[in-house]
Order: structure tokens, then sequence, then C-alpha cells
């Protein structure tokens, strides 16, 4: 219920939102479990394993129990905690793990199972029959489990990445890390203070401590105030520091719009790198449950989350309500209720030395043996010095001690050391280069420790504000003995039985027990479970805590959604898009764009009446065997290399001889990596003595580059010699067919005189200077031109022009593939980096120079009649590539495989189906026959072999 | 932008990669700009005093670009961007690759310039001086990145230039939505 006057929610700015499709009220600045609280309710989410109704059990990112989904319309977000979401008009949640309803659950069978259910169940029990495994059991139990829903579609809400770069990064709000902020501020530091909570204040907002004489929520509007006003100073609320990485990065999550309704261009969520010269971690504590029979009920919570929903919202978790706790601190919770008016009915100390004196009845010795009440606790069973008790009660509020929110500390590997006076992990100084722990993430958990060392920790010697100093005094109390299930890991019902026949059966080590019993690997990650369940199995095993160790605390430390961490890549973000010059020409022509790498291509220029891509692509080869094409090939990669040393540099990439180019003359080239195989290959032009330009596929421009980089670098870092991409400088167009020639002469301001075979020159076209190469990939007397990129989208359009004053037009990739099928020539379907120069029948191109790869090539097993050959293939029926090769009449099997297809096409040319393949033998097969089998297709034929070069085998097309 | 080259009896029309394209998101702009020239100069062995000489001013520093006559930007080990200028006659001193049309310039000028590119550059460009350059990646993408009196210049790959302009509205656009809470 809400409590008048308190909390520091808006009460001006009611908020109405639903759970589970009814309307409920709240006010800005309340989270829905807040909310949910203050309306009476106490069933806000079903646990994973036994579907018991739970209610909320703190009041941070750290809740266990409370999930719920998120519904925004176009997305459904589960298994987000109520505790962190923040209400707004129009909010739409609902409980999660429950069918049909939150109160009757059908699944809740599972809790009368328990018996049966215990940790290790399913290993044990779906063990046989075997192949019930995959087939039955798997499927049944995937199906029961899990939590939350996702809605089957594609999540396309925005979300942000983003990259920061400080001196010094403060995680954590509280005392101490705003201690350090503006320690560091004032030092004239660039800090990022990162808050996870809506808030900057921490514990502060809800304790009623004094700071210097005043309330300590006045310290922290002043101290805000004053980081406000400093531009060195950047304050990240909403914002989890998620993982401490190398070289001080560290990964934060930042909930942008999830407080607000969506709206467009808004992010949800932005996943910061934040790069810190050093890092203070002033991540707090959290408050540790007790283990007992039923300790899960609805109305169980934790002291310091009672706190908070009175301090912060002004809501008290019940009207009756009991404290049970084993140290001095959360008696302050209890004496803060009473304050506000709500009646405890009763402390209970587990120890039986403390004081007595409180306004409320107080039991030493005392401890909670079991509660009633399944949607709602109404009554707890206990014992202490005077016998068993009974107490009716709508609010148990637990205690167990602190645990020191470490886990950023452990994210490379390190462990932390235990504290037997704060019965506690705290972190090793250097876990974490330049992270320092201070206040009560490092184990001090008075304000004035805080205070004190948030100052030290940011290297500031100034006076520390006076503030409460009580020594936390408390006897370690984990789980209370008895009969019943007692829960350790809320999140995934994990219960102290578990861990104990976890030790019973062997799994005594900590890193075992986790995952026997799955403590620790729900949502929550053992935040609130962890410390607990390793102390019940130091005690099963009978070993310290301290030997028993903590399992590994791994990033993230809050879940963070894959929508941020590939913020911007979902869809055609993935990877950048090139677009050619040519592209908005080919796509008015209405040309289908095919993705070649990064690059869109146009596949074929359909004409009117064209039905399928073949009609087009069949009419575009026979328009360039029979007039003239132009085809955008400014996807070929481009290398210009000069320097007195680039001729020695190309003879030692390349397997041919370069150096004895003449100008104006082009040689196609091949390239083999290290290992003797090919790498690439394409045509290098001679523009003068020391001045080549390479052309490489498209595929692999990249890696050529990287590879003349690497050899420039490691084997001739002192070679005369520069060179630098310029694919994207020049715009180069193919102009192929027995017209090509006619074509050029119609648009160069000079027209061509001898320019054989393999020429290459600098030409111009509209008085831009221009390159010219004579070079063929179709078999056809072809051209390639190359402008400045600027006028590329210009030339084209007039090219395309005037080639179809000539009969020819534009031809696309399907065409440009099948053109270069007909005349043998390979592309990376060939070259795909198990074959030699000596499969594609280039063995007499790995000259006598030596060239990177010739030795290599050289090995047994990469030459001879055992090789996988290059040949052609003949079909009248359709064939397919992948398909592989066997002798007629053999065994179609693995063993009996001869080979394979690596490019095919309808040939209109040769009227019939033509291909290209790896052939065991193969070159001494021509003529023979060959068994294609194609599983994929459902193809089995009979083919003819041949040389790989179908069409103009003596070159007379291709010199004109 | 567009202008025309060629004197002859036909013209071929140059046009940038965005033809120019200007966007405001909450007062931060982002346009393409058309720079004039651009050639790669990449020294040889032992001739830096001989190229500072012939294009009257001094090489550019690793990450830093000189803005005498045209901008010198630094783009790698012995080998800068001459931008705005048509180069001199380097012969025999140094490699001149022209390259005016291989690359789309933006600029990103206004108070949430650096912020918004920091969503995709990891570098601290908030620090980032006048006279700074750097060669960093913009997403998945190559760039050369000049810190600029109002802004940042940054100079992708032609063909790239409209992911690049798409990813940094994206960012402006968030950095605007941010703005409006």
């Amino acid at each position: 219920m809400r409590l008048a006057g308190k909390g520091r929610t808006d009460r001006t700015a009611p908020v109405t939102f639903r759970f589970d499709g009814r309307a409920y009220h709240g006010f800005a600045g309340d989270t829905v479990a807040s909310a949910l609280l203050a309306s009476g309710v106490r069933v806000i989410g079903r646990s994973f394993k036994y579907h018991r109704p739970r209610g909320v059990l703190t009041a941070g990112s750290e809740e266990p129990n409370a999930l719920i989904e998120v519904l925004d319309g176009s997305s459904q977000t589960p298994n987000v905690r109520a505790t962190v979401q923040e209400v707004y008009e129009g909010l739409e949640v609902r409980s999660q793990n429950r069918w049909p309803s939150l109160r009757w659950d059908m699944l809740a069978v599972n809790d009368l199972a328990a018996p049966f259910l215990s940790a290790g169940f399913y290993y044990k029990t779906f063990m046989w029959p075997r192949a019930f495994w995959e087939k039955l059991y798997e499927p049944l139990i995937r199906r029961a489990a899990g939590l939350g829903t996702l809605l089957p579609k594609v999540d396309d809400s925005a979300y942000e990445k983003a990259f920061a770069f400080c001196d010094v990064l403060v995680i954590g709000s509280g005392p101490t890390g705003l201690m350090a902020a503006l320690t560091a501020g004032r030092a004239g530091a660039e800090v990022i203070l990162c808050e996870d909570d809506a808030v900057m204040g921490g514990r502060l907002l809800a304790d009623d401590g004094q700071i210097d004489g005043a309330p300590g929520v006045e310290w922290v509007k002043a101290t805000l105030a004053e980081l406000r006003g400093m531009a060195n100073v950047r304050l990240m609320t909403r914002t989890a520091v998620t993982g401490a990485y190398d070289q001080g990065s560290y990964g934060a999550l930042e909930r942008v719009g999830l407080h607000v309704p969506p709206r467009a261009d808004l992010p949800r969520e932005c996943f910061w790198r934040i790069v810190a010269g050093r890092a203070i971690l002033a991540t707090g504590a959290l408050e540790r449950p007790i283990a007992f029979r039923n300790n899960d009920r609805p109305g169980i919570m934790l002291a310091s989350a009672a706190q908070s929903y009175l301090g912060r919202y002004g809501v008290a978790a019940g009207a009756r309500v009991t404290l049970f706790a084993n140290n001095d601190g959360a008696r302050v919770v209890a004496r803060q209720l009473m304050a506000a008016g709500v009646t405890v009915v009763a402390i209970l100390d587990s120890r039986s030395e403390a004081s007595v004196l409180e306004d409320c009845p107080v039991y030493l010795g005392a401890v909670v043996t079991d509660t009633i009440g399944r949607h709602g606790l109404t009554r707890i069973k206990g014992t202490h010095a005077g016998g068993p008790f009974q107490i009716e009660t709508d609010c148990l509020l637990l205690s167990g001690g602190w645990n020191p929110v470490l886990h950023l500390c452990c994210h490379q590997n390190g462990r932390p050391e235990w504290r037997a006076d704060i019965a506690a992990f705290v972190p090793k100084p250097g876990m974490i280069p330049g992270l320092v722990a201070a206040g009560a993430a490092n184990g001090s958990f008075s304000t004035a420790a805080c205070l004190a060392e948030g100052l030290a920790a940011a290297g500031g010697s100034g006076v520390v504000p006076v503030a409460e100093d009580a020594a936390y005094a408390l006897t370690p109390l984990w789980a209370v003995a008895g009969k019943g299930r007692a829960w350790l890991d809320f999140a995934n019902d994990v219960t102290v039985k578990d861990v104990q026949l976890s030790a019973q059966e062997g799994y005594a080590s900590v890193e075992h027990m986790k995952r026997y019993t799955t403590q620790g690997m729900a949502p929550d990650q053992g935040k609130n479970s962890n410390v607990g369940a390793l102390a019940v199995l130091a005690d099963a095993t009978g070993r310290g805590i301290a030997q028993t160790g903590t399992t590994t605390f791994r990033p993230p430390y809050v879940p963070v959604s894959i929508g941020a961490l590939g913020a911007g890549a979902r869809g055609a973000g993935f990877a950048p898009q090139r677009f050619l010059t040519s592209d908005q020409a080919s796509r008015d022509r209405g040309a289908p764009m095919i993705e070649a790498g990064l690059w869109y291509r146009p596949s074929y220029f359909p004409k009117p009446g064209e039905m399928t891509w073949r009609e087009a692509c069949d009419r575009e080869v026979i328009m360039v065997r029979g007039a003239v094409g132009v085809a955008d090939v400014s996807t070929l990669g481009k290398i210009d290399i000069q320097g007195r040393d680039a001729a020695r540099f190309l003879d030692l990439v390349y397997t041919g001889t370069f150096s004895t180019l003449p100008v104006g003359r082009v040689r196609y080239g091949l390239m083999l990596r290290e290992d003797g195989h090919v790498m690439d290959d394409g045509t290098t032009a001679r523009l003068g003595e020391n001045h080549y330009l390479m052309t490489t596929t498209t595929a692999a421009a990249g890696q050529v580059m990287r590879h003349l980089d690497f050899v420039h670098q490691a084997y001739c870092a002192g070679f005369d010699l520069r060179f630098i991409s310029v694919t994207e400088s020049w715009a180069q167009f193919a102009i192929a067919g027995p017209l090509a020639r006619g074509l050029l002469n119609s648009l160069l301001d000079q027209p061509l005189g001898d320019f054989p075979f393999m020429a290459c020159g600098a030409v111009a076209v509209a008085g831009i200077a221009a390159r010219l190469y004579r070079i063929s990939f179709s078999g056809e007397e072809s051209y390639e031109l190359a402008v400045p990129t600027q006028y590329g989208e210009a030339l084209f359009r007039d090219l395309v022009a005037r080639a179809e004053t000539l009969g020819g037009g534009p031809y696309g990739m399907e065409a440009l593939n099948v053109l270069r099928i007909e005349k043998g020539l390979i592309t990376h379907a060939e070259i795909h980096g198990r074959v030699t120069a000596f499969d594609i029948g280039a063995q007499k191109m790995v000259g006598k120079k030596d060239c990177i790869g010739k030795a290599s090539s050289q090995r047994a097993g990469l030459m001879g009649p055992e090789r996988e050959q290059m040949v052609g293939l003949r079909c009248e029926q359709p064939i397919g590539a992948g398909a592989h090769l066997f002798e007629p009449g053999t065994r179609v099997h693995r063993e009996t495989d001869q080979g394979y297809v690596t490019s095919v096409c309808y040939s209109p040319t040769l009227q019939g189906w033509i291909g290209l393949g790896f052939l065991r033998d193969g070159r001494a097969r021509h003529g023979t026959k060959v068994r294609l089998v194609d599983h994929l297709r459902k193809i089995d034929v009979i083919c003819t072999l041949c040389d790989p070069v179908f069409h103009d085998a003596d070159g007379g097309k291709l010199r004109g | 932008m567009m202008r025309t080259g060629g004197s002859c009896v036909a013209e071929l029309i140059a046009k940038s990669a965005l033809s120019g394209r200007s966007v405001t998101w909450n007062g931060t702009v982002l346009a393409e700009v058309v720079l004039g020239p651009l050639t790669s100069i990449a020294v040889y062995p032992g001739q830096m005093r001989a190229v500072e000489q012939a294009l009257g001013q001094r090489f550019p520093a690793p990450n830093t670009y000189g803005a005498t006559a045209g901008v010198l930007c630094w783009t790698g080990p012995e080998q800068a961007f001459l931008i705005g200028r048509a180069a001199p006659d380097l012969g025999g001193i140094a490699a001149l690759t022209d390259q005016t049309g291989g690359w789309a310039a933006l600029r990103i000028s206004g108070p949430q310039a650096a912020a918004a590119l920091m969503r995709l550059v990891p570098l601290d460009l908030r620090a980032m001086r006048v006279g700074q350059a750097a060669r960093a990646p913009l997403g998945h993408m190559n760039m050369v990145l000049l810190r600029e009196d109002a802004g940042f210049l940054a100079l992708v790959f032609r063909s790239m230039a409209r992911t690049a302009w798409h990813e940094i509205e994206v960012a402006l656009k968030a950095m605007a939505a941010r703005a409006a809470l």
C-alpha cells in the first residue's frame, strides 16, 4: 500500500499501465514492481521449474522472481525484471511461465511432483532407451522449459552502439561512487559515472542516514548539482557496466528508451564500449536471503528491498511485517517502517546475543522454520529459546548479510578472497588492471567508510563528509535446518537439498555443483544465491567456504539483448553495400540485382515479352557474339603499382614474367599462395616503364591487396615500390562483340589505330583522359574502357545507347557467366582454393623464374594423373553445378567419386548444356563419357568430356 | 553536385556519389561535398625532401594534415592525399594516382557531430583537434577522417557512400530522438 508523504515518486504525475490485461495505477518514477506492490499485487511470476507463485524479492536488477514480458505492440520482450522496468502511460506487461493464468497454472503440478524432480532428475531419468532422447525426451523437456516467449518475428526496433573514453570510469553512484566522481571531477579528470538505476544516489535514496548533519539525499542532490556543472563529468543513468575487458575496456548497457512509450528513431538500448584510464568499482553490495522451508512465498522479500520500496516509492511492503535477520544493520529497516506507521510484528534475530531494545518485540536465537500462504504469506512458524511459535504476518523481511558486488573484478579470471568477519567474498587488489574496488563493493559497509574509500580511490585527500559509521555485526546463518524444501536459488528453483544431494553424489566441486543443480544459471546468474549455495556445499563437504571458493562470474553482469550487441547490423546493415556508378541506369532498365561480394551487379536486362531470366540471358549472349554488348566491370580489383622495382615485384608475386612485358601491353597473370595453390588470376597492364596496373577478381580484391602488402613488408621492404588500390577511382566497362571497335570509334576523340589483342593505352572520351585495354572475358573482340569514376554513369548510359543503335545493348552477370564458360575461362568457382595451376591446365605458366608458391606447387601429389583436372562437359539435358562425376556403370558412392562440376550453363551458342568441372586425370579423357549425379537437383545423366574451351578454340574471333 | 568535363563535341556529365545531398538533424548537418582533385602521393624511398620542395609544403606527420595550398593529409607510411588542387609533376620522386572519383566526402558539422560519429568510429573524436586526421573504420568501412573547424570531413569509398550516409544519418536521428526525451 502507498504511504502518504513518503517516497520520491512524482505524486502529481499518475500513470496507468496494464499487468495481465488489468489496469493499475502508479506514479512517474515507479517501477512495475513498486506500483504493483502499492496496488496490493503479491504474485507477479511463477518459478522456473516448480511453477510456484512468486512475488518480489529485491528492488534492483538482481531480481530473480518478478520476471515479466513487456509488450509494446510491435515487440515483446521476455524476462524483464519488474524491479527495473519503469512504468509509463500505456505500458503493457504480463506475467510469464504460466498457463492458462498466473493464479491457475497447470504446470504447478510439477510442485506436487517435486520429490521426483530433484537435481539430476533429467540425467538419471531420461537415459534409456537411448534413442528416445532425441525424438521424445528432449523435445518434451524443451517445450516445458524456458522462461518467457518471443514473437516469431524479427525485432526491428532501433538499437544503438557507441564508444566512449574517459580518464576515470566510476561504476555505481551510491556514496562511494558519488564521492569518487566528485573527487576525480574536481581534479579535472574526464569522468564517466555509470548508474544501473534510473536515478543516482544508491542506498542513500532509501536510507534515512545523515551526511554532514543533513539527510543523505540532500548530500546526493548537492553532489549531483556540482557534478552536472562540470564539463568534464558525464553522468549516465540506466547504464549497467556489463563486463571488464582488456586494456581498460568496459562494456555497458544503457536502457535508452525502455522507460517511455516507443517512438521513432529512439533506440531501446545502447551498448557502450568505454575505454577508461582507470576504473573505480563502487557497485555496492547485495543483501542475501536466508534458506528455510518455503522461504519463497510471495510476501517474503529482502529487508533492503522493503527499505527501497518505502524510501524511494512510498510503498509499504506489507501491513504486518516481520523481520528475520542475522545482523544489526537490518534493524534500521524495521525502525524506518515503524516510523512510517507500518506495524512490525516482530524482529526475529538468529543470534542469541544481540540487543532487544526496539519499539517492537525482539526474539533472540529465533529462526523461521516454515511459512504458510500459497498465493501470499499469511503465517510463519519458527522456534526460539522459548520453543516453537507462530506469527500472523503478511510480509517477512530477510537479511542474511551482504555480498559485495564484485562480479566485474572476476571477468579476467581473478578470484576474490573470503573475509570471515563479514562472511563475504571481497575483491583482491589488481584482479582487473586499473580497477579499484571501494566502499561496499570492497566490503566496507558503513556510509563513512564508503565516502572515505570513494575519496581515496579517486586519489583525493580532502575532508570526508561526516556520516554513520556503525560496525557491521553479523553471525552467519545460511540455512535453517529442517525438513522440506528451502530455496537457495529462487530463479532456478534450487534448494538446500539439491546442493546437499550434489555433494552426496560426488559433485562436490563448486563448479560441478553449479552444473548438477543449475544453481546460478538463471537470468540473475546467481547474484542472490551464489554465496548461500556454496556455504551449504561447504557444510555438506566439511570444507570451509574459503576452500570451496566461488564459481566463475562471467560477463555480462546484467542480461544484454542481442539487438543491442548487433545494433545497426540487422538485414542490409550486416555489411556495407557497394553500388556501381551504373547502378541507377541498370535499375531503370529493370535489371534485377545480384550480390557479388558486397557489390550489387545487374543480373540481366529484361526486354518486353521476356518471361524468364533465361530468355534475357540467351538473348544477351547471342547479342554479344553477334553484335556488341556493354557490361560494367568496375568491381574487379585494380591496383596501381609504381616504382623502379615494380617489375621485380610482379615477377615475384605472379607465376609469369612481367618484367619483359612491353609498355602498352597487357598480360594474363596467375598468382599462387605460399602453399602452391592458385590464389587469384587477372590481367596486368604496363602503363609505363615503372608503372603497372594490376586487376584482380571481384571476390579476391581485398585478399590480393593484403597479400601484396604482406609480401612487400615481409620480403621486399627495401624495394623502390609503391602501390595503392584504384578500384574505386576508375569506372570500367567491357565493350564486347564483333561491333565493339565500331562502337568505340564512334565515341573516342581519336579513332583507334593499331590496337591488337592485349594492347593497352591512353585514350580520350569527350576530352576526358581514359584508359583502354583490349582484353576479353567473353572470347569476342573486346575492350575495357576506364574513365574516372565521376564520369562512370554518363559513360555507361552513352555506351548502352550506342550499343543499342548498333543492334547490341547491355548484358548482365548471367550472360557474362555464360560467355566465359563457353570460352573456358575460370572464376573463383574453379579456383576455389584447393586447385593448382596444374589442375586448371596452366602449369606452363609457372615459368622458369622463381615466384611465390612455385616451390610448393612442385611438391609430390600436386601434379599428375591422380589430380582432378579441369575438363569441359557437354550434355543434351540440363546439368547442375555441385554435381559429382562417376565412371559410367559404377556404383555411385564416395569411394568411386571421380570429380565434381563447378560451373554450368545452357549455351545458346552451342545450343546445349555445357559445364566446367574437375575430373581425375580429366585431360586424358577428352571424348569419353562420364556419369554426372546431382542428388540435390535429382539429375543423373551421361555427359561427354571435352576441352574446357568450347568456343573459338583457336582465338580467331578474339584477335579480330 | 554536378559539373561537366570536356570541351569536345560530346560531354560527359560528372556526378558525385550522392549528388551533393544534405540533411540536418537537431542542428547537426550531414552533407556530401565535392572537394575537387584528390591525388595520392606516395613518396619514393629517400625522396621526402624533394617532394616537400616540389609541393611547397611539409609532408604531414602520421594522423595529421596540413592546409597550406590544398589539403595534404597523411593516409599511410610516406603516403598522403593532396586534396583540392592538382598535383604538380613529381615524376621520379613520388608515385601519383588520381583518386578524385574514388572517394565520397561527407562533412558532419554541428553540436552532435563528434557524438554521432562516435557511434561508428572507435576513437575519442572529442579529443581530436583541428589539423588531426585518422584512418579509422566507420562501421565496417574504410575511412580517412579529418577534424575541421566546424566538424569532421569523412572520406569513404565512393561505392560505399550510401551505406556511410545511412549509418551516419541513423546515428544523427538517434541523437535527435535522445535529445527530445
